[in-house]
């Protein structure tokens, strides 16, 4: 496929203790997409996205990231993962410094993706002075700053409370939108996983690998009663369905 | 402020009431100074020998300093090489505990065999302040949180970059922690090594002071060399408490333990 922005076939992960992270996984993500990997807790997603990342090398099988250098891919970890000694402001301009962009122009497109977020009041404070939910903002407008074009998310909305987690559910909609950036999200909550996702690939544990995928096809309407809705509700039964065969392929 | 000064007034209450009573205890036993002197006289004392009991101080204090700057120079210059080199680390850290667990009164006769007299009591109180500063820096820069070291290997960061941009900043709350262990440990080791110089130094130390008027029993000045060396200690401490507040305000409310 000529769009195809990461492939990743019949790739394997094994650990240094001898643990089985992944093993033949097949995943193809095409430009514009929202896919989500929904699984259960250590059934490998995180190991996934980080051989996206090349934060980890595959034991086996290949990956393809075509047209990728730094500052091409963003990554937003679990955690807020913020330096607790700098501004909000010099914590979002870090990757852009790391790539050695001239000052004026980290500045611009700093106070560009800050206002995007909702962050452009925010510049001087530090993290310690922010909520849970303006920290993972923080996060997420480091990751966008060098405006990548591949975006991997590591349950970063795991540790919200709901509130939070729904209106950032929606910003990311809308950043995904305004900046058509490419997105990989992991997370283990299936109404998550179908609110954000143009596809769900589910995942199976020991060893992780996608049993089936689901395409949210065509794009539920958008709507504030959506999460109400039966279509929404329709698409989270077939999403736990799916969970639940993986589940059974567990067991022995 | 004010709420900082009324969480305190049980320590000063109970300081006030410490010294009236050892006055008292002095006044009504009628004890003679040179079993106990009352806090008066400690203090008139310390007026009177004012000249020689600062200048004394300013030696310590002196020692004190330059073996602290030593220290931190040298543990936390140490400490991130052993960062960059596990090699090194394994090389040269056994010496480092080696000297951390021999009791510095135990080598000080040495040193001053060796060295002229100044240069082993700073050589002393340089080898207690020195094993926390480098055992602290090096828990900190190899405590830096692995999703931050992730993000900087995602973006390209170089070793240099690493360093300066990542690992420094984060272990700066641990080289705090053993620069305050440091800053008493010096004070500790000056005036441990000045006992054991004695008399063999031209300039002479509070410690020195507190021997020479132990000879010849002049105990109210006893108390206040004493007197001098705890409020140094107590002033260092506090001194490099607030500097690491100051450092780390930013960092957590936590930052004032």
């Amino acid at each position: 496929m000529s769009d195809a922005l990461v492939v990743l076939k019949d790739v394997g992960k094994t650990f240094d203790n001898g643990t089985r992270a992944l093993a033949h996984l097949n995943l193809t993500v095409r430009a514009g997409e929202l896919v989500t990997l929904l699984g259960p807790s250590g059934c490998g997603k995180s190991t996934a996205l980080r051989l996206i990342a090349e934060l980890e090398a595959p034991s086996s099988g290949t990956i393809t990231v075509p047209a990728r250098k730094p500052g091409e891919v963003g990554f937003v970890f679990q955690e807020p993962t913020l330096m607790p000694w700098a501004t909000v402001a010099d914590n979002v301009l870090l990757p852009l410094r790391l790539q050695k962009v001239p000052a004026a122009e980290a500045r611009r497109r700093c106070a560009d993706v800050m206002t995007l977020v909702g962050l452009a009041d925010f510049a001087r404070a530090y993290p310690h002075q922010l909520s849970g939910g303006m920290r993972m903002r923080v996060s997420i407008a480091r990751a966008l700053a060098p405006r990548p074009s591949l975006l991997l998310m590591d349950e970063p909305f795991a540790a919200l409370d709901e509130i939070s987690r729904f209106r950032l559910n929606d910003d990311l909609l809308r950043l995904k939108k305004e900046l058509a950036t490419t997105i990989v999200f992991v997370t283990h909550s299936v109404y998550e996983s179908v609110y954000l996702a143009s596809r769900i690939a589910i995942m199976a544990a020991r060893p992780g690998r996608i049993t089936e995928e689901i395409a949210i096809d065509p794009p539920l309407p958008r709507g504030a009663d959506l999460r109400t809705s039966a279509a929404f509700l329709d698409r989270c039964s077939r999403a736990t369905r799916a969970l639940e065969r993986a589940a059974a392929e567990d067991r022995p | 402020m004010i709420r900082r000064l009324t969480r305190y007034w049980p320590t000063a209450v109970a300081f006030v009431v410490f010294l009236l009573a050892w006055e008292a205890v002095v006044r009504l036993a009628r004890l003679p100074p040179f079993v106990l002197p009352a806090p008066s006289l400690v203090a008139t004392t310390l007026i009177t020998d004012r000249a020689m009991l600062f200048a004394s101080l300013w030696v310590t204090l002196r020692t004190t300093f330059a073996a602290l700057g030593l220290a931190i120079v040298g543990g936390s210059s140490l400490a991130i090489l052993f960062s960059q080199w596990k090699w090194l680390e394994r090389a040269l850290l056994p010496f480092a505990v080696v000297l951390q667990v021999t009791p510095i009164i135990a080598i000080a006769p040495l040193l001053l065999i060796y060295l002229a007299a100044w240069q082993a009591v700073l050589g002393c109180a340089f080898l207690v302040a020195f094993f926390p500063i480098l055992a602290n820096c090096s828990l900190g820069l190899a405590s830096t949180d692995r999703n931050l070291l992730d993000v900087f290997a995602l973006y390209g960061a170089s070793r240099w970059q690493t360093l300066v941009m990542l690992k420094l900043p984060a272990a700066l709350p641990s080289f705090f922690v053993g620069l305050r262990i440091g800053g008493g440990l010096a004070l500790i080791g000056a005036v441990a090594a000045e006992l054991a110089a004695g008399a063999s130094g031209q300039e002479t130390g509070l410690a020195f002071r507190i021997v020479e008027a132990g000879y010849r029993l002049d105990i109210p000045r006893m108390f206040a060399a004493l007197v001098l060396i705890s409020l140094a200690g107590m002033v260092i401490y506090f001194s490099l408490s607030a500097l690491s507040h100051r450092a780390l305000r930013h960092w957590h409310e936590s930052a004032d333990v």
